[in-house]
């Protein structure tokens, strides 16, 4: 089984990097591009897990060490 | 007296605040490796230094938060040891939960090396008594991910219980909450600064004010 954790600043938190990712397309044409948010995906395998289980454990780790709950948000994939 | 600094991989003030540390207070200092699983006996100051632990990887001070010394650092603040968390110090005591909190990118994206003016909003802590009657004090910052950010609910309760310590005074440099650049926690014995003291503690470096904030924590152990 393989997972993805899926980590965004929360809607309240301002993306300044996605700010000036959106100033950059703006600049390019892209006028109509709104709200950019950069996030980033941890993947890993877990061979011998279940798919409940890989859930949990991936939510776990998300809340303990992957995600900084204060300031981000986190989904989880699990395929 | 007796201090201890924490050397995380990638940390790179450890000297500065050992070498500011014994030279502020002569008290001895020694250095704690990021594995080991005891803190040095009768520790009564620990300093987590600035620099980039872990090479910032994941979030500035996340993995160094998990790092086998921090559980005995959690102890000796629960015992009420005095903790100085520095740039990625305080970012590492945040990320721990010992600090209420986040530090973000900057504002304007840019890491900024400067000398900057700070208020002293709290001069009652343990970590500041020394300042008492001075309202502005100087060090110096460097930083990218210096933007301090709370919830305006945790805001409110750090202001009202006096737990904001430092302010930058006339300009804000990366965006922090309500000009934030240093707060404790509700003990008062867990400090986090973005300024680093350790780079203001002799004339020589332009200001000897850092010097009074590791005096003043020395002198309340």
């Amino acid at each position: 089984m393989k997972a993805k954790v899926h980590v965004y600043l929360k809607p309240g938190v301002l993306d300044v990097q996605g700010k000036a990712i959106e100033g950059a397309l703006h600049g390019l044409g892209w006028g109509d591009v709104a709200n950019v948010r950069v996030g980033k995906t941890i993947e890993f395998e877990a061979p011998g897990s279940d798919r409940a289980k890989l859930e949990a454990d991936a939510r776990a780790m998300a809340e303990k060490l992957l995600a900084n709950t204060v300031i981000e948000s986190y989904r989880v994939e699990v395929a | 007296m007796k201090a201890a600094v924490v050397v995380f991989p990638g940390s790179n003030c450890d000297r500065d605040c050992a070498v500011a540390v014994q030279r502020s207070t002569g008290a001895a200092v020694d250095m704690v490796w990021h594995q080991d699983t005891a803190l040095p006996q009768g520790v009564d100051l620990i300093v987590l230094p600035g620099g980039f632990s872990y090479g910032d990887y994941l979030r500035c001070g996340a993995m160094a938060a998990q790092s086998p010394v921090m559980r005995e650092v959690v102890k000796a603040a629960e015992g009420g040891v005095a903790v100085v968390g520095i740039c990625n110090g305080f970012q590492i005591l945040c990320e721990a939960g010992m600090l209420p909190g986040a530090l973000l990118r900057n504002a304007r994206l840019k890491y900024i090396c400067k000398t900057i003016d700070l208020d002293v909003t709290n001069a009652q802590t343990r970590f500041t008594a020394g300042y008492a009657g001075r309202r502005d004090v100087r060090m110096t910052i460097g930083n990218g991910e210096g933007n301090f950010f709370a919830d305006e609910e945790t805001l409110d309760r750090l202001e009202g219980e006096g737990q904001v310590v430092f302010r930058y005074r006339d300009e804000n440099p990366n965006g922090s909450a309500r000009n934030i650049a240093g707060i404790v926690n509700a003990r008062g014995n867990v400090l986090g600064m973005m300024p680093h003291p350790d780079r203001s503690f002799e004339a020589e470096l332009g200001s000897a004010d850092g010097a009074v904030l590791f005096q003043s924590a020395m002198a309340s152990a």
